[in-house]
Formats: structure tokens, C-alpha cells, sequence
């Protein structure tokens, strides 16, 4: 399935970024029309995938992120965040929620919020060469179903 | 993201306001440690009325302020949630080991 638009972000893993995809991410999402609920849904989940690349795929040096989101028919909004990081030795551990490796002021709760605020989440992931992360949501947005092109 | 803090003999009071993630909650967590290491009070109050936006970050520093104030043998209660940051941090579990009140 194509998407009826999508756009493409690369950024660097520093902190000061989350913000900034977040923020990007929901601009973008925003001519689906969504509601003002699900753009905060949107803005959590990715807010989590970007952190996760900048804590644990890239722990000790500045990577590249990069970032696709697309908006499908029905409103259907999916966001692909990728990096070329350390990557997940155990996808369905790091999934239980609690569970961190950093431990300190980590929750272990990432994948769970992504979870919980999404329809669908995939996460492949391949030891010392990265993860991605898809996330989809579908938007019934304010106006009910369709009105775009 | 911003705090406040107000103190009286038995509660001190962090309020925040903006935004919560990973990148500036050490600032957040530093501030508030301050006013909490520096008091004791049995009482501590995490104000999120001005809070736009929290991710898992903001469940870390609740759970990490609980830590510090529980050992010392204190109370922490979070108030002024908005239904989604409520069901965010009942998620993690934080409802059983504080109050946590919304708005």
C-alpha cells in the first residue's frame, strides 16, 4: 500500500532532538486531521522510540536517526523510526514492560507507552546493526473519516 | 519545562510546567532533589497542573523523587493529573505506592 504522503527526517541522537522529532512528527500528522488527543498519543509514542535510539542503540556516541512517517487511506498514520545502532539482543524482553538495561531513572516503560498509545507496533531489531521501530495509528480525526487529498 | 518549589514546615511543593522527556528531566531531577534533600518534609507534593506533555521520563522522575522521600520515611502524593498522564502512570504501577490525583 502507498502512502498518500509521507516525509523523511535524519537527525543526530542528541537529547536536545526529542523535542524537535516529536514536534515534527505531529506537524506533519496534523493535515490528517487528528484529534487534539491523538496528535498527544502520537507525540508520546514517538517521543519514546527517539529516546530509545539516543539511550540505548547509540549509548556512547552521537548517531544518525532517521525518521519516516506516511498517512494512508483511511487514515491510517504510520511512523518508522530507524537507527544503525547497537541494536536488541532480546526484542520480546526489552518489550515486557519494567524491564531496562540502564536501570536509575529509566521506568522500562518505553515500549509499553508506545504500545498503549498506538493501534500496531513492530520492532525489528538485529545486534550491533540497528532497530526499527514502526508505530500506526488510526486517526478518526475531528471530522469524522475523510475530506483529504 | 519549568519548576517551582514551595515549602512549609510539613510539604514541600514541586510544581512543573512545559514539557517532560529524557533530555530535560536531569534539570528537573536536580531541582527538585534540592528542595527535597534540603527540607525532609513528610510531606511532598508533585504539582502537575502545568504539565503539556510527559512521556515515560516523567513516570522515572516520579518514581525516582519516591525513592529519595521513601527512604527518609516521607509521603509523596502527584496531583492536578490529566486523565492521560493518570493512566500513564498507573501503567507503571505508581498507584500503589502513592496517591496520585487528577485534575
Amino acid at each position: 500500500m502507498k502512502a498518500l504522503n509521507s516525509m523523511k527526517l535524519e537527525i543526530e541522537s542528541r537529547s536536545v532532538n526529542e523535542a524537535f522529532a516529536r514536534a515534527a512528527v505531529a506537524a506533519f500528522a496534523a493535515q490528517a486531521d487528528p484529534t487534539v488527543e491523538e496528535i498527544s498519543d502520537i507525540k508520546t509514542a514517538v517521543s519514546e522510540a527517539v529516546t530509545n535510539c539516543i539511550v540505548h542503540a547509540y549509548p556512547d556516541y552521537v548517531g544518525k536517526i532517521y525518521i519516516w512517517a506516511g498517512i494512508f487511506d483511511n487514515g491510517i498514520f504510520r511512523v518508522k523510526i530507524k537507527d544503525k545502532g547497537c541494536g536488541i539482543e532480546d526484542v520480546d524482553k526489552a518489550m515486557v514492560p519494567l524491564f531496562t538495561t540502564l536501570g536509575g531513572e529509566r521506568a522500562g516503560l518505553g515500549f509499553a507507552v508506545m504500545e498503549s498509545f498506538c493501534d500496531r507496533i513492530k520492532v525489528r531489531s538485529k545486534p550491533n546493526k540497528g532497530t526499527v521501530v514502526t508505530l500506526e495509528k488510526a486517526l478518526c480525526g475531528r471530522s469524522g473519516a475523510d475530506e483529504r487529498n | 519545562m519549568a519548576i517551582r518549589t514551595t515549602v512549609t514546615p510539613m510539604r514541600v511543593t514541586i510544581s512543573i510546567s512545559g514539557e517532560i522527556d529524557h533530555h530535560n528531566a536531569a534539570a528537573l531531577r536536580l531541582e527538585a532533589d534540592e528542595a527535597i534533600q534540603s527540607n525532609l518534609a513528610p510531606n511532598v507534593r508533585i504539582d502537575f497542573d502545568e504539565v503539556t506533555f510527559m512521556d515515560s521520563s516523567g513516570i522515572g522522575f516520579v518514581l525516582g523523587r519516591y525513592r529519595i522521600v521513601s527512604a527518609y520515611g516521607g509521603n509523596v502524593e502527584v496531583v492536578n493529573l490529566s486523565n492521560k498522564f493518570y493512566m500513564m502512570m498507573k501503567l507503571a504501577g505508581l498507584e500503589k505506592l502513592m496517591s496520585l490525583k487528577t485534575k
